[in-house]
Parts: structure tokens; C-alpha cells; sequence
């Protein structure tokens, strides 16, 4: 199955091979291969503790800050694999954005958690970086709403403003990818909404990976989709076929409702 | 009812009153010597307290000013020195302390510092300092002070940094940001509010030590600025005249624990509604 | 608008110069948090090191003698830490016997009997009290508690119970007067730590005992206690360990006589007030070298009970983190 994306004539981004997980002895992940395609969404779905999260986890190695947890196998980035051990993972993690379940603004003013990203790998002029942070600001959807109190602390804004302020931030380093760890599941339906719509104007300009609990979900914004069960990648393919003929008997079961 | 109820009823109104009793006298304690320091030290609080220096033997009057600035500058200095260091090290043990075994005695012994006796600290200071350059002074006080302060600062941004999110720190790292900035710019000014806490809580502890003072900055009797020399501060005075026989010096040591006292509670108090107000926020 | 028609090839090229930067700023980073943090483990690795230096003419002189020795006469030169260890001990003892029921009354009160409201200003003062600078406790104790002692608890006590621990002559200053002073010093310690463990009792396990029919005392003596017995014990041992360094707060009301007695009402010393009492003005051939041992062996003790103290209350804490 990981070699389907090249009959659907799109780039990959991201090449997956062979990827085992450990949570000390636990294996999270078993032999999972699979390709992202470029400037697509591509969503994950699968029952709490398939190993989705973990997945994701795996692309920019986050997991890399705990001790005891290791991935084997190979991602391929621009034709390395990122589980070599020389590679730079500040580097990796400046390519390949992250925005996670709850809000996580820093502490300091909206214009700075913005800046921030940007100054540590750009000098830019004040003026110049006004501009990013506008840019990002509006590709987020945020700027209308927050551009008369940039000067304000990020916690003070609502938690679906304050996911989008986490999105633009993510979006202003300007990422190949961006990972998004069920991205909604701590917001209402109207910013749910409202971050779907973004994901989908996203994706114009970057390849996005998506974990989600909700198959609606998946089923709106993405463009591909991957299911998991028990750390196996059980099915992948075009979105709009998984959820209307999928091949494989545990998916149907799982899309239709009579799982477990 | 029975009389094995009444008996377990009785037993429980009795040792309900008991404890409450215990509280009693806790509260009594603090407040019987907040009354004494109120009546016998506001008093001697007068203007020659904050302007004169302290009185010769047997000499009319004086105050106690070479005492408070004395104590200012080493608590200062002591405050500039181990706020930086108190911090590197808790932020060490928070980062890399999971993986670290150089963290975990170092952990186990900062707990055993918070509570070390003081004066043997004193000790230390004097065997590595004052004997090898053959004289008391203040500079040797803030040492002894500071070694007294870091585990304490050491010991608070540790558990502050612990409290931050794990999710916050991911979406630092998520951003390509080194681990210094993501220690630095992020993890430590969430935490900002209880960092500071720990700082006002060790400048309070420090402010009334005295034992690890009296072989180290010693006393002065007179006004000084330099910190090389033996230097007055307000512990050191209030053990010396509250022991001493003459009366003004006794009143003056009074002002003084009056005075040291306030500015400890205060401390307290101004650090535990700051750091609530933060962590309501 | 932004984008300067930089491929993706030229960014990172950029990115990887930074990154490399980065790199060696976090080396520099642990390295320098490292180094700050050892310097905790120096100073206790100093401490050991430069008593021992400074006490060993102390210990070739006296020999195995010095510990246990109740001499102690800087006039004939003559040293011995029997005083000076008996007086730390009994002093801390005592503090403990009054201490502890007093702190376990305030913690079971501010856990189980304590309304709602009131319960945070109470901690607040218990914690102020354990705030007050020693060096009040001790002047305090000197001038207010000392007379009072001496004027009517010392009486009553040599009447009733007497000989040999309270015989008197009722002084006001004295190894029983130091250890009812430190009683109050260590309560606020004792009492914030055992509050602390009560609360790790799950609820769910209070309330059985409560549905039940459990009054509130048969609670805590059957289910509190037994469930922080650990971490009861090691807040207690934090006491002792405090109580045992304590300096100011002792040495006004001790009374600082070299001269050993098994009546509690007779002036002694403590470790801690003869150090603070003679060091300033002893006279370095023997006097100083032996007051570095009685140091040591005071921070010898100190350690090691502070060593089972932290122990048992980590203990405590891994219990209650696995229920």
C-alpha cells in the first residue's frame, strides 16, 4: 500500500518505512510504512491507543524528550532518513511544525509568540517581521481579531483564538509540514468549525498531517486517510474511498460504528 | 444507646477538642511573640534608631543604622549571588534530571541543606574563609547566607518547573527552539510568579539567620561600607545586646527583632498572595 | 509579499547554520546548569572535608575520648563532646514529646475538623510561625517564657514529680526551658508536613470508613494514620533534624554551663550555643579545633537523620502517588 501515491501522481513528503515504536518494551507502532503526500491533508484516525499520536509523534521525534522511548525503522525528509542519530533535531523541528491538542500559547504578548519562532532562525527588521506576523496572522484566520492587541499576553484570548494563534505560529516559521494532534478536541463546534476551514485553505501551501478522534472530521478536511488499530496501520488511502468502499473488513467495521 | 457508643462519641468530642486545643496553642505562640515584638520593639523604633549608629558600652541612646545597612548589604549581596545560581542548578535538575544520577544526589542533598544547621555552615565558611585570610568580614557573611539560600531557591524552581505543562515545553521544542531558550524564555517565565516566591521566601530565611553570622561578618560597632572588614548587621547585634546588661541595648535589640520581624512576615505574606494571584491567572 | 524567492534547498542550508549554533549553545547550556548544580554537592563535600581538617588535632589529642568525654573546660585546655552531644539530644527530645502531639492536633484539625473557609488562613499562620527568625524564639524565650517557666510550670513540677529529672532549683534557664522553645519552633515543621500526608488519604477511603458508622477519630487512628504512618514518621524526623541544628532559639535559654547534670532544670549546653556562645573568642591551639569537632559530629548526626527523614517521606509520597 505505500507505494500507491505515485499512481496518484502527487509528491511525497514524507516516506515511511518499516517504522516500530518503543514505549520502553511496549511496542506502540508495528512495521508501519506509508507515504504523506505534499500539500495534502492526510488524516489518522483510529480508536484511542491505535498508535495515531504516537505516529505523529515520530515525524518531527518528539519523542526524542523522553527517555526510554525510541523509534526504528526510516522516515525519509528530503532524502534522510530522520531517525539517523547525527540529525539535527532543532533543524527537523524548524521544517516540520507541531500543534497540539490543547492551546499552547507562551507566555509573552500574541506579536511575540510569533516572533519568537522567527527570530531564531531569521533576523529579520522590525518592519519585515511586523509583516510575517501579519501574514501568519491572517493565514491563520486571527488577525481581524486580534490586530488591536498584538500587545496582549496570548493566554488572554479564547481557547479556539488561542489554538489559531498556535497555528500561526506554527505557519510563521513557514514548515514543509504541518503535524496537528487532534487539533479540536479541546475546542467548542463553532472554533472546531472554524479551525476545519483553515486546515482546508492550509493546505494550498503545506503538506498537513492530522491525528482525530472524529471520522467527520477526517472525512471533511482530509484528503487521504489512514486507519490504525493496536499500532498497525491497517488501511491508507484516498479519503473519499476509505470511508465509502474500504477494503479491508476492520475499517468498515470501525467507520461504520460496530467496532469493539 | 449503648454505652460503647456513648464511650466512642465521647472519645471523639474529646480528641476533636484536643486538637483544637493544639491549634490554640500554635496560634497562641505566634501571636504572644508578634505582642511581645509589638510592645517592647515599636516603641524603641524612634528616629535616632534609623539614624544612629550602635552605642558604646554603657553610652546613653544610639541605634541601630550601621546594623540595617550592614544587613541590607549582605542580604543584597547574598540575594544577587544565589538567585542565579539557585536557579542554573533547579533548572539542571528539572531538565536533565530524569536521565542524570549526578541529579538525583544532587537532589537528595539540596533537601538535606534546607535543613542543615545553620552554624555548622557558619563553620565551614570560617575554615575556608575568615582563617585563610586571617579576618572576619561582611563578604564572608553573604557566603555563609548564600549557601543557605541556594537550596532553597534551588528546591522551588525545580518544583515550579516541574509544573509547567509537558504540552508547552513540547510545543517550544516543536518549534525547532533550542532546549536554553525553551528552559529560559518559555518553561522558567510561565513560572515566573512561583520562581520569584522562592526567592522572597529564601531573602526572608536569610534575613533573621544569625548563626552562620557570628564567625563570619561577625559585629562592628561602627557605620562601614566595606564589606572586606567585620560588618554590623542586625542579628548578630540583637544576640549580642539582648544579651548584654544595659537596658537602651536591650530596648535597641528589641526595635531590631521588631523590625527584622516585620520584615520577614512581610516577605512571607507578600510572596504567598503574589504567587497565588499568579497561578489564579 | 514574504516570500523572497528563497527555495526550500536555501532555507535550510540557512536554518542548518543556526541550528548548528544552536547545538553548541545547549552544550554550553547543560554544561553550565551541570556545574552550578555540583556546586551544592561541593559545598557538602566541603563542609565534611574542612571540619575533619580543622578537628583532627581535637582528635589526636582526646582520641575516641572526645565523644563521649563530659569535660569540657577551655581553661585547662581539657575537651570533651559528652556535654554538648547529651544536651543537643535531651533538648530535641523534649522538643519532640511536646512537639509532636501538638503538631499531629494541628494537622488532623486543618485536614478533618476545620471548616472549609478557615482552613487557609489557619495553615497561613501555622507557616508564618514556622517563618519567625530563631533569634526571636530565642529572645523571646530569654525575657517573656524563661520567667514564667521559672515562676510557676518549674514549681509545680519539682513538687510533683521531683527527682531525678525535676529536681531544680527552679532557674527559668535550663535544658528543659531550650527543649519546650524548640518544642515550639519545630511545631510549625512538623505539623505543614504531616498535614501533607494526611491530604494523600484518597477520599474514597475516608468515606468507607465513614459509611460505615466510623466517628471521626476512629478515622483517623485506623484509617489516616496507619495509611501516612511512613510519611508521619519522616516529618517528625524533619523536626528532630531541625531541632538538633537549632542555634539562636537554644542558646538564650540554656543557660550555657559546662557542667553535666541528668535534672532537666540545671543550666547545660547543646552543641549548637557552645559553638555560638565560645568559637568568636576561642583560643586556636585546642579550643577551636575541638569546637570544629563538636561540629562535625553535630552535622554527622543532623545528616543522618535528615538522610532517614527525606527517605521516608519520599516513601510516603510514592505510596500515594501509586493509590
Amino acid at each position: 500500500m505505500s507505494e500507491f501515491l505515485s499512481d496518484q501522481g502527487v509528491n511525497v513528503a514524507l516516506k515511511v518505512r518499516d517504522l516500530d515504536f518503543y514505549y520502553g518494551t511496549f511496542k506502540g507502532l508495528k512495521s508501519v510504512s506509508m507515504d504523506i503526500a505534499e500539500k495534502k491533508v492526510t488524516a489518522f484516525i483510529g480508536p484511542s491507543g491505535c498508535g495515531k499520536s504516537t505516529l505523529l509523534r515520530t515525524f518531527n521525534r518528539m519523542y526524542d524528550l523522553y527517555p526510554g522511548q525510541r523509534a526504528e525503522g526510516q522516515i525519509l525528509f528530503h532524502g534522510q532518513n530522520t531517525l539517523d542519530k547525527g540529525v539535527d533535531l532543532n533543524l527537523l523541528r524548524a521544517r516540520i511544525g507541531m500543534v497540539f491538542q490543547k492551546p499552547t500559547p507562551f507566555p509573552m504578548s500574541i506579536y511575540d509568540n510569533i516572533a519568537f519562532g522567527v527570530r531564531l532562525y531569521e533576523d529579520l527588521s522590525k518592519a519585515d517581521m511586523d509583516n510575517r506576523v501579519q501574514w501568519a496572522l491572517e493565514q491563520a484566520a486571527l488577525w481581524t481579531e486580534v490586530k488591536d492587541k498584538l500587545h496582549q499576553s496570548g493566554l488572554s484570548l479564547s481557547g479556539g483564538q488561542q489554538q489559531r494563534l498556535c497555528i500561526a505560529r506554527g505557519v510563521a516559521v513557514k514548515p514543509d509540514i504541518l503535524l496537528l494532534d487532534e487539533p479540536t478536541s479541546a475546542l467548542d463546534p463553532i472554533s472546531t468549525a472554524k479551525i476545519e476551514e483553515l486546515v482546508f485553505e492550509l493546505k494550498n501551501s503545506y503538506t498537513i498531517a492530522i491525528v482525530t478522534h472524529n471520522m467527520q472530521q477526517a472525512a471533511r478536511v482530509s484528503d487521504f486517510t489512514a486507519y490504525m488499530y493496536l499500532g498497525e496501520l491497517i488501511e491508507f488511502g484516498v479519503t473519499d474511498e476509505l470511508f465509502v468502499k474500504p477494503k479491508r473488513k476492520e475499517t468498515e467495521d470501525y467507520i461504520t460504528g460496530r467496532f469493539g | 444507646m449503648d454505652a460503647r457508643y456513648k464511650r466512642r462519641k465521647l472519645t471523639n468530642s474529646l480528641s476533636t477538642l484536643l486538637s483544637g486545643v493544639a491549634v490554640g496553642i500554635g496560634l497562641l505562640g505566634l501571636i504572644w511573640i508578634l505582642a511581645t515584638l509589638f510592645i517592647k520593639g515599636v516603641p524603641a523604633m524612634n528616629w535616632a534608631f534609623f539614624t544612629e549608629s550602635t552605642p558604646a558600652p554603657g553610652s546613653e541612646g544610639g541605634g541601630m543604622i550601621n546594623a540595617i545597612v550592614g544587613s541590607l548589604l549582605i542580604v543584597g549581596l547574598t540575594t544577587l549571588v544565589s538567585t542565579p545560581i539557585g536557579i542554573l542548578a533547579g533548572i539542571y535538575l528539572a531538565e536533565f534530571g530524569d536521565r542524570s544520577k549526578i541529579a538525583a544526589v544532587t537532589r537528595f542533598v539540596t533537601d538535606i541543606m534546607l535543613s542543615a544547621p545553620s552554624i555548622v555552615i557558619g563553620l565551614f565558611v570560617y575554615a575556608l574563609f575568615v582563617a585563610t585570610t586571617k579576618h572576619f568580614s561582611g563578604w564572608s557573611g553573604s557566603i555563609a547566607l548564600s549557601l543557605i539560600a541556594v537550596p532553597v531557591v534551588v528546591r522551588t524552581t525545580e518544583n515550579m518547573l516541574k509544573l509547567v505543562p509537558g504540552s508547552l515545553r513540547e510545543a517550544a521544542f516543536a518549534l525547532g527552539m533550542p532546549r536554553w531558550r525553551v528552559s529560559l524564555d518559555v518553561c522558567l517565565r510561565a513560572v515566573q510568579g512561583g520562581v520569584i516566591t522562592g526567592i522572597l521566601l529564601a531573602v526572608a530565611r536569610i534575613t533573621g539567620e544569625t548563626a552562620p553570622l557570628l564567625f563570619t561578618a561577625l559585629n562592628n560597632q561602627f557605620f562601614s561600607w566595606n564589606m572586606d572588614q567585620p560588618m554590623a548587621n542586625l542579628p548578630v547585634t540583637i544576640f549580642n545586646f539582648a544579651m548584654s546588661p544595659y537596658e537602651n541595648w536591650q530596648e535597641l535589640a528589641w526595635g531590631a527583632s521588631a523590625l527584622i520581624a516585620m520584615l520577614v512576615l512581610l516577605l512571607n505574606i507578600v510572596a504567598r498572595v503574589a504567587f497565588r494571584e499568579k497561578s489564579h491567572s | 509579499m514574504i516570500d523572497t524567492n528563497e527555495t526550500v534547498a536555501q532555507a535550510m542550508e540557512r536554518q542548518a547554520a543556526k541550528s548548528a549554533k544552536f547545538l553548541r549553545q545547549d552544550r554550553l547550556f547543560a554544561g553550565v546548569t551541570l556545574s552550578f548544580a555540583s556546586l551544592v554537592l561541593l559545598t557538602l563535600f566541603g563542609i565534611l572535608v574542612s571540619l575533619v581538617v580543622q578537628a583532627w588535632p581535637a582528635f589526636q589529642e582526646f582520641g575516641f575520648g572526645f565523644f563521649y568525654s563530659t569535660t569540657w573546660s577551655p581553661t585547662d585546655g581539657n575537651f570533651g563532646a559528652g556535654i554538648g552531644i547529651w544536651g543537643t539530644l535531651v533538648t530535641s527530645l523534649i522538643a519532640l514529646l511536646v512537639g509532636v502531639p501538638i503538631s499531629f492536633g494541628i494537622a488532623m484539625f486543618l485536614t478533618e475538623s476545620c471548616p472549609v473557609w478557615l482552613r487557609r488562613p489557619l495553615g497561613t499562620a501555622i507557616e508564618l510561625l514556622a517563618g519567625v527568625p530563631s533569634i526571636i524564639y530565642g529572645f523571646w524565650g530569654l525575657f517573656i517564657f524563661a520567667p514564667l517557666v521559672q515562676d510557676y510550670i518549674q514549681p509545680w513540677m519539682i513538687r510533683w514529680i521531683g527527682e531525678p529529672f525535676f529536681g531544680g532549683p527552679p532557674l527559668g534557664l535550663g535544658i528543659f526551658t531550650a527543649g519546650l522553645v524548640l518544642a515550639l519552633m519545630v511545631i510549625p515543621f512538623i505539623a505543614s508536613v504531616m498535614r501533607d500526608v494526611f491530604e494523600t488519604v484518597p477520599a474514597v477511603l475516608k468515606e468507607s470508613a465513614y459509611g460505615i458508622g466510623c466517628t471521626r477519630w476512629e478515622v483517623v487512628k485506623n484509617i489516616v494514620l496507619p495509611y501516612t504512618r511512613v510519611g508521619v514518621i519522616g516529618g517528625i524526623m524533619l523536626g528532630l533534624g531541625r531541632a538538633l541544628g537549632e542555634t539562636m532559639a537554644v542558646t538564650f535559654v540554656i543557660g550555657n554551663a559546662n557542667r553535666f547534670s541528668l535534672d532537666l532544670f540545671d543550666p547545660g549546653n547543646s552543641i549548637a550555643s557552645t559553638l555560638a556562645n565560645e568559637f568568636a573568642e576561642a583560643d586556636p591551639t585546642m579550643h577551636i579545633p575541638a569546637l570544629f569537632g563538636l561540629g562535625l559530629i553535630l552535622f554527622i548526626i543532623t545528616f543522618v537523620v535528615l538522610s532517614i527523614s527525606e527517605w521516608l517521606i519520599k516513601q510516603g509520597e510514592k505510596k500515594a502517588g501509586v493509590k
